[in-house]
């Protein structure tokens, strides 16, 4: 007699579901405020989202919030291009001088663990309380991730594309330039999502350890201050930098990345 | 232009690949050099272009390069080596932008060797979105750009399909026919070395050394199966023990 076969290759397959992201994110909010509406939550220690958005237009109109992002903003945008560029460069070298790489790997490897927070008082003490200090903690705490990214971005050239360019008699600058860094731009353009984040961290660190304006700052004498609505309007704000900054990055791996 | 290698040898660390290989290649010939995988036929390709230092010997050339050349050696590789991130026309004109050429004279020569590989319609395609054989074309296409004098051709058929293959084959023998280019033609395909060469350099396992060099004494017009068969058993039988041998080797010494 005849059997049908049992189907039995399901499961396994992730897929795309559009609306399930907003829909949990909805649900917890509303608990969220449902609860704090109810009495069920300290409305000083977590307070609703209500409460939250209220504060957050309140920082708007008063021209605050303005003040404390655009200062942190500036802080990263010079700490991070510092830090980036010469990560980029020191990465470079790594990947493709042996004696670089042979003197400058151990180098990194032992400076990459260090949490780079703990150098700001040093800094402090080099370069003064003002913002060459915090440039100086944000561009260390960028370099070495992108340093990292970018030497393995150019190790994952193919050997092969740089021998086709070497047989065609292409010079060593134009082969840098035309294959090993676009072929090590996804490399790069990860490491730019990594130092990005690490870039926001520090930032807020080095403000709450030392600075009257910006996003940290703000968030700390929140805290002092009991003021848990305006802490987590801080927080939120925080959380729309980074969502922002990894939007941009995943926008510019489409555009420049569409090759692969 | 003839390439005159010389008692090539060389080793990598403790490894011998090749070992006393002397071949002259005359002007506007095909050699077809075959051998079992790992006999060191890429490793002497690269040497006969100057991409590999050789341990020992030395290759030469002789003649001067046709007008308009730019690159007198000039490699077609196996895995294409196309940049991904460019077109087409970028990936032929790749080739030439270090030269002092004038924009039109490049665009010029970038739109002839499209049109004789047939890419003309392709040139703003990436090659993500081409096929095994279109990419290949794309990497005849680039070498021509630069009117070699010499083709190195490391294996440019052998990652694709049967078929495809045996197209490129012809187009390839039709545009060698076009400038009789002299060319080095690396193949472990038995077929593909009796279509294209006029001789045939049989390399044993390694360390490779020449076993024997086979001319195809068949015109190129009259090479259908059973005009080459006789000459195929012969080169399958010189190169039958050989494979086998290599077959059961390790690739490296095994430690223990």
């Amino acid at each position: 007699m005849a059997e049908r076969l049992r189907f039995r290759g399901g499961g396994f397959v992730i897929q795309r579901k559009r609306h399930a992201g907003w829909i949990a994110g909805f649900v917890i909010i509303a608990a969220w405020q449902a609860s704090s509406s109810l009495g069920w939550a300290s409305p000083v220690f977590l307070p609703s989202p209500a409460g939250i958005a209220k504060a957050l237009a309140g920082l708007a109109l008063s021209g605050q919030l303005a003040r404390d992002v655009s200062a942190s903003l500036a802080r990263i945008l010079v700490g991070f291009s510092l830090g980036a560029s010469a990560g980029l460069a020191f990465g470079l070298a790594l990947g493709l001088v042996s004696h670089a790489r042979a003197a400058g790997l151990p180098i990194v490897s032992a400076l990459f663990p260090i949490p780079k927070i703990a150098l700001l008082p040093l800094f402090i003490l080099w370069f003064g309380i003002g913002e060459p200090s915090k440039w100086a903690t944000i561009g260390l705490g960028v370099f070495f991730p992108m340093a990292i990214a970018t030497y393995s971005g150019v190790d994952q050239v193919p050997r092969t594309l740089i021998r086709m360019a070497q047989s065609f008699d292409v010079p060593t600058a134009a082969i840098v330039c035309k294959v090993i860094l676009p072929g090590a731009l996804p490399g790069i353009l990860a490491g730019i999502r990594i130092s990005a984040s690490i870039a926001l961290i520090l930032v807020v660190a080095a403000e709450m350890i030392a600075a009257e304006h910006g996003i940290g700052a703000f968030i700390l004498s929140a805290g002092n201050l009991m003021r848990t609505e305006d802490l987590l309007a801080g927080v939120c704000v925080l959380s729309a930098l980074g969502l922002t900054v990894g939007w941009a990055v995943s926008r510019a791996e489409r555009r420049l990345l569409g090759w692969r | 232009m003839r390439l005159i290698a010389e008692s090539i040898g060389h080793r990598f660390g403790r490894l011998e690949v090749l070992d006393g290989v002397s071949l002259d290649v005359a002007k506007g010939e095909i050699l077809a050099v075959i051998g079992p995988s790992g006999c060191g036929k890429s490793t002497l390709l690269g040497i006969l272009g100057g991409l590999l230092q050789p341990t020992e010997g030395a290759v030469s050339t002789e003649g001067a390069p046709p007008a308009g050349c730019l690159n007198p050696l000039t490699y077609v590789f196996q895995d294409f080596a196309l940049l991904p991130w460019r077109s087409v026309a970028g990936n032929v004109a790749f080739a030439l932008e270090h030269h002092a050429l004038d924009a039109a004279e490049r665009d010029e020569r970038i739109a002839e060797v499209l049109a004789t590989t047939g890419l003309a319609e392709f040139a703003d395609v990436l090659p993500k979105q081409l096929s095994g054989g279109m990419r290949q074309r794309v990497g005849i296409a680039r070498a021509l750009a630069v009117k070699p004098a010499v083709l190195l051709l490391d294996e440019p058929l052998s990652s694709l399909d049967a078929q495809t293959r045996e197209l490129l084959m012809e187009e390839f023998l039709a545009l060698w026919l076009l400038h009789r280019t002299t060319a080095v033609y690396v193949t472990h395909n038995l077929d593909e070395a009796l279509q294209l060469g006029d001789r045939v350099c049989v390399l044993s396992r390694r360390p490779g050394r020449i076993r024997e060099i086979v001319t195809v004494d068949v015109p190129r017009s009259e090479r259908d199966p059973s005009r080459l068969a006789p000459l195929r058993q012969r080169l399958w039988r010189l190169v039958q023990d050989e494979a086998r041998a290599a077959d059961r080797e390790t690739m490296a010494p095994v430690h223990g």
